[in-house]
C-alpha cells in the first residue's frame, strides 16, 4: 500500500506492508537518526513528531501515519544544535544514542509547556531512556535551555 | 505481527460488520500494544476516518470518544476536575508522554489489559461505555461480562462527580507495569478497585458496602474494611510480584487510601 506523509516539510510517498511500522519504514529510506531500541515502546529512542507530538515510532503501524506530518531530528536542525549546546556545557550525554530523540522530546516540552519547572520536565522526559549519564546532567542542561528560550 | 490487510472504514456499520465477518479481524485503536497482543490479523480495521477523537462536556457529564488519546485526557481541564483528578492522575503515570500521544481510552478499555491502570480508577468512577451494537453498559458489567469483545466502542461517559479520590500505582520504575495499583472515591459513599491482583481489576463491592453502612470511618472500621478486601480479591503471583507482597501493599494502601478520602 502507498501512503503519504510530510516529512521535515517534505511531502514523501512510500510503498509499505500492512504490518510495517513507521520506525521500519523510517530506516529503511534513510531517516537513520531516528534509532531503533527496545523495539517495544519502553525506551524512546524511536520517538518522532506526529503532527508535532512525540510518539515510538516503534510501535505506530506506519498505515496510520498516513496522511500526517512528522519530524524527525533533521526537521528541527537549529533547534537540536541549540539543545546539543546545553546537554555539551552540562556534560549530559556520552554515547549520543538517544540525542536525537531528546531532542525532539524537549523540543515538543518547550511547545507544549515553555516554562515547565524541575517535576514538569522530569515527568516529560520518562519515556526517553538514556543508559550513560543517570539524567542529573540532562536535567540540569534542559531547565537553562527552557530559561534561557523564555 | 502480521497483517494481511489494512482497512479504513467509512462508517461504524462496515467497522462492525468487518470486525464480525472473521475472528482474525482486529480493530486497531491507537495501537500501542498491538506488538504484544496480537499475531496474525486477517484484516486490520481503523477508525481514523469516524471522528472518533474527541472530548464533550455538559454540565453532569463528560463524553470521551474512543479514540482520544491518553495524553488528550490527561490534559483536559474538565476531567482534571472529576474526583480531584484521579483519572488524569492514573494517566499521568503510565510510561511516557509518547506511548500516552498513541494509545487510547477507547483501546485501553478494549484490551481488557490486567496489568491497566486505567480501568480500577474507571471503575471507582462508574464510567458508562458506549458500544456501536450493544449499547450502554458500566465498564463494570463490561469485565465481568464474556463474549463482548466482537462489539465497537464508541464513546465513554464519566459523571462529574466532585468527590474525593485516591490513586496509587506500585512498580519498580515508572516504565514498568504495576504490581497492584489501588483507587477509590468518596462522594458520600465509598467505591474501591483493584488493579494487577495480577488478574483483571475490580471493585470491592463487599468492602464497599461494609464501609458505606457504616455512620464513622474510625481505625477500626477502616482494619475491618481491609480484611474484608483481602477476602474478596484474587491476589495471587506473577513475575512481578508474590501473593504475599501483594497482600502487603494491598492492605498499606487501601488503608492509606481510606485515611486520604476521608479527611
Amino acid at each position: 500500500m502507498k501512503i503519504k506523509i510530510t516529512i521535515n516539510e517534505k511531502d514523501k510517498i512510500f510503498e509499505v506492508e500492512p504490518s510495517e511500522y513507521l520506525l521500519d519504514v523510517l530506516r529503511r529510506n534513510n531517516y537513520t537518526s531516528v534509532r531503533r531500541g527496545c523495539d517495544n515502546t519502553s525506551c524512546g529512542v524511536c520517538t518522532v513528531l506526529l503532527d508535532d507530538k512525540p510518539v515510538p515510532s516503534c510501535s505506530l503501524l506506519a498505515l496510520k501515519a498516513n496522511g500526517h506530518r512528522i519530524t524527525t531530528v533533521e526537521g528541527i536542525q537549529e533547534e537540536a544544535h541549540k539543545i546539543g549546546l546545553y546537554f555539551g556545557n552540562e556534560g549530559a550525554d556520552q554515547c549520543g544514542y538517544c540525542n536525537p530523540s531528546m531532542a525532539l522530546t524537549v523540543y515538543s516540552l518547550k511547545l507544549e509547556n515553555p516554562k515547565a519547572n524541575e517535576q514538569e520536565i522530569k515527568e516529560y522526559l520518562v519515556g526517553n531512556l538514556c543508559r550513560c549519564t543517570g539524567y542529573v546532567a540532562q536535567h540540569e542542561a534542559i531547565k537553562k535551555y527552557l530559561g534561557d528560550q523564555s | 505481527m502480521n497483517v494481511n490487510e489494512y482497512v479504513v472504514v467509512e462508517n461504524i456499520d462496515q467497522a462492525y460488520q468487518l470486525f464480525n465477518q472473521n475472528k482474525k479481524n482486529q480493530i486497531i485503536a491507537g495501537g500501542a500494544w498491538l506488538k504484544l497482543s496480537v499475531k496474525e490479523v486477517n484484516k486490520l480495521i481503523s477508525l481514523d476516518d469516524l471522528s472518533l477523537n474527541y472530548i464533550k462536556t455538559n454540565d453532569k457529564s463528560v463524553e470521551i470518544g474512543a479514540l482520544t488519546s491518553l495524553r488528550e485526557v490527561e490534559m483536559n481541564d474538565v476531567v482534571n476536575e472529576i474526583d480531584h483528578g484521579i483519572l488524569s492522575t492514573a494517566i499521568s503515570q503510565i510510561m511516557g508522554v509518547s506511548i500516552r500521544n498513541l494509545a487510547t481510552i477507547g483501546g485501553s478499555i478494549m484490551g481488557r489489559f490486567s496489568f491497566s491502570d486505567i480501568i480500577p480508577v474507571l471503575l471507582v468512577l462508574d464510567c458508562q461505555l458506549y458500544f456501536h451494537n450493544r449499547g450502554e453498559m458500566t465498564i463494570n458489567e463490561f469485565i465481568t461480562s464474556k463474549g463482548l469483545d466482537r462489539d465497537i466502542l464508541t464513546y465513554i461517559k464519566i459523571n462529574k462527580s466532585t468527590g474525593q479520590s485516591y490513586f496509587k500505582k506500585i512498580s519498580h520504575t515508572a516504565l514498568d507495569f504495576s504490581m497492584l495499583n489501588v483507587a477509590i472515591t468518596f462522594d458520600g459513599s465509598f467505591r474501591i478497585a483493584i488493579g494487577s491482583q495480577p488478574g483483571m481489576a475490580m471493585l470491592c463491592e463487599q468492602t464497599m458496602a461494609f464501609l458505606n453502612q457504616q455512620n464513622d470511618i474510625s481505625e477500626d472500621v477502616i482494619e475491618q474494611a481491609v480484611s474484608i478486601a483481602l477476602t474478596e480479591l484474587k491476589l495471587s503471583s506473577n513475575i512481578r510480584a508474590s501473593k504475599a507482597y501483594r497482600e502487603v501493599l494491598a492492605k498499606t494502601y487501601i488503608k492509606r487510601g481510606l485515611r486520604q478520602v476521608i479527611k
